[in-house]
């Protein structure tokens, strides 16, 4: 598993829970407490092992805690550099969710050994949309989940999502987009740093 | 022009999606249209002379229709006459309804530039444009660089500390036997003289024996202060065994000095050291060397050699310095 990914797990424990908790789970994982390194990449197991430490200490469902490692994702300001970049994405929350299919790939070209869930986005009705999540990895539907259900509220869209796991594995998220302007979003500009002039 | 190409006219607004930052001149230079992007970056443009609002920096010195007409077709480098620094490259082709041009821009790698300084967005560019993902990759990579640079940082301060803990006795702090090896066939490799100095604790095993290793091990520690106080700086002072020590004294030469040193020390050792809510006192033997005639690679003849000279003063009584050869 890449370490950015690793990483996530380990920051939205320590920024969620506190350092202590995630000390603690590190260690009930076989861990070490300084964590992972992002840029490097380590067996699938380890990732794994943190998720069950977390879900026993946490005592809280796998599937609820990757949803909330999508929310931290896309909403706290420790990782405001992905939230960035996922906006770039489209100017609005429907176009976001048509270049969605496009995400392994700009996630490819920023790291080139970043493996990211195949996706499939379908519109069988207006502002009905399906996705199809496929990964190695499983729960990544659920991490999905969290981050396009954070990313509606970035965009300031009204929208609600559902999560189904079909029988080969598949994560499928449906969307229904009730509004594009419900509320005003928070702000995204191209270019950060200086003021406009 | 190809005669089976169907001859193509679009409407402004088609123009203005497809082109945002075109230009359309006269024959006489005037700008007769122009993009809503252009006209973001350069003020409103139609009815201007072109060669009033933009200043054309490659090639050099076309300022004029003819000299346009003659670089009809190749590669232009511009700026807004009142927006010097952005730098826009682009083209100009000869209608073919008219003598006029049909210029249009874009931003080279001054895009990033450009668009915090006119507050430009998503809308700003053709949906064919590929500044987006310019900004895309361009935040991304220096988000990944970010990562990377903390990693080697990170790396780099762990492989000073693995090296330091390499080369530290952990009891005491001072240099260990590898630092000490390392040390030592430096110096002979490059040829400076300097002085060895062996040194072995005498009576240390009955404070052992009878107060217990954290007596043994606080002694240890004092003497380890006494060694680093009474030398300079650039000697090392190394742990090389239980109660065994060596230090390197670069530059000394002299034997009268050498063995002063060493009396010092001697003195200071064999003074009572308060341990464990008692006292306790050793002293100290030792033998020295000098680098003269030693070759690079003979620093275990000298450990030797210093070894003998230290039995010699053991043999002689403890609490001595004896000189080797």
């Amino acid at each position: 598993m890449h370490g950015l990914v690793n990483r996530a797990i380990q920051c939205f424990l320590r920024d969620t829970y506190g350092g202590d908790q995630w000390i603690s789970i590190a260690r009930r994982a076989g861990v070490g407490p300084e964590g992972f390194e992002p840029m490097l990449i380590y067996p699938e197991q380890v990732t794994t092992d943190v998720l069950e430490a977390a879900c026993a200490a946490l005592d809280r469902s796998v599937d609820t805690i990757l949803e909330d490692v999508g929310t931290y994702l896309v909403s706290h300001p420790n990782v405001e550099a992905l939230r960035r970049l996922l906006r770039f994405g489209g100017p609005t929350f429907a176009d976001f969710l048509l270049s969605l299919e496009e995400l392994p790939d700009r996630g490819r070209l920023a790291v080139p050994d970043l493996e990211l869930p195949a996706m499939d986005l379908a519109e069988p009705a207006p502002n009905t949309y399906v996705l199809t999540c496929r990964f190695g990895f499983p729960g990544a539907g659920h991490v999905l989940l969290g981050m396009l259900r954070a990313l509606a509220d970035d965009y300031g869209a009204l929208a609600y999502l559902g999560l189904e796991t079909t029988e080969d594995g598949a994560d499928v998220i449906t969307i229904n987009l009730l509004q594009s302007d419900f509320a005003a979003g928070r702000s995204f500009r191209l270019v950060v740093g200086d003021d406009v002039r | 022009m190809n005669p089976d190409r169907a001859q193509v006219s679009l409407a402004p607004d088609v123009l203005d999606r497809l082109m945002p930052m075109h230009l359309v001149v006269d024959a006489g230079g005037t700008i007769i249209s122009a993009g809503p992007t252009i006209c973001k970056i350069a003020g409103p443009l139609t009815g201007s002379p072109v060669f009033d609002r933009f200043r054309v920096r490659r090639p050099a010195g076309l300022d004029d229709m003819a000299a346009l007409s003659r670089h009809h077709g190749r590669r232009l480098q511009m700026s807004p006459a009142d927006s010097p620094m952005t730098m826009l490259r682009g083209i100009a082709l000869r209608r073919s309804d008219t003598d006029g041009f049909l210029i249009n821009l874009s931003f080279g790698f001054g895009l990033i530039a450009a668009m915090r300084d006119h507050a430009l967005t998503d809308t700003d560019f053709a949906p064919t444009d590929l500044a987006i993902e310019l900004m895309y990759v361009t935040e991304a990579k220096s988000t990944i660089t970010e990562e990377l640079r903390n990693l080697n940082a990170r790396l780099h301060a762990a492989k000073r500390e693995a090296e330091e803990r390499a080369l530290t006795d952990t009891l005491t702090g001072l240099r260990n036997r590898r630092a000490l090896d390392s040390a030592l066939s430096e110096m002979l490799r490059m040829g400076l003289p300097f002085a060895l100095m062996r040194i072995d604790l005498d009576f240390f095993k009955a404070v052992n024996d009878t107060l217990g290793h954290a007596a043994g091990d606080a002694v240890l520690v004092h003497v380890a202060e006494v060694l680093t106080a009474e030398t300079r700086k650039s000697d090392t002072v190394a742990r090389v065994g239980g109660d065994e020590f060596v230090v390197l004294f670069p530059e000394i030469t002299d034997v009268a000095l050498i063995e002063l040193i060493a009396r010092r020390i001697i003195e200071r050792l064999s003074r009572p050291i308060p341990v464990c809510r008692t006292s306790c006192t050793i002293s100290a033997s030792v033998g020295v060397a000098l680098s003269a005639g030693y070759g690079a690679d003979m620093a275990d003849q000298m450990l030797v050699d210093a070894d003998r000279a230290l039995y010699a003063s053991k043999a002689a009584g403890r609490g001595r310095v004896t000189l080797s050869g």
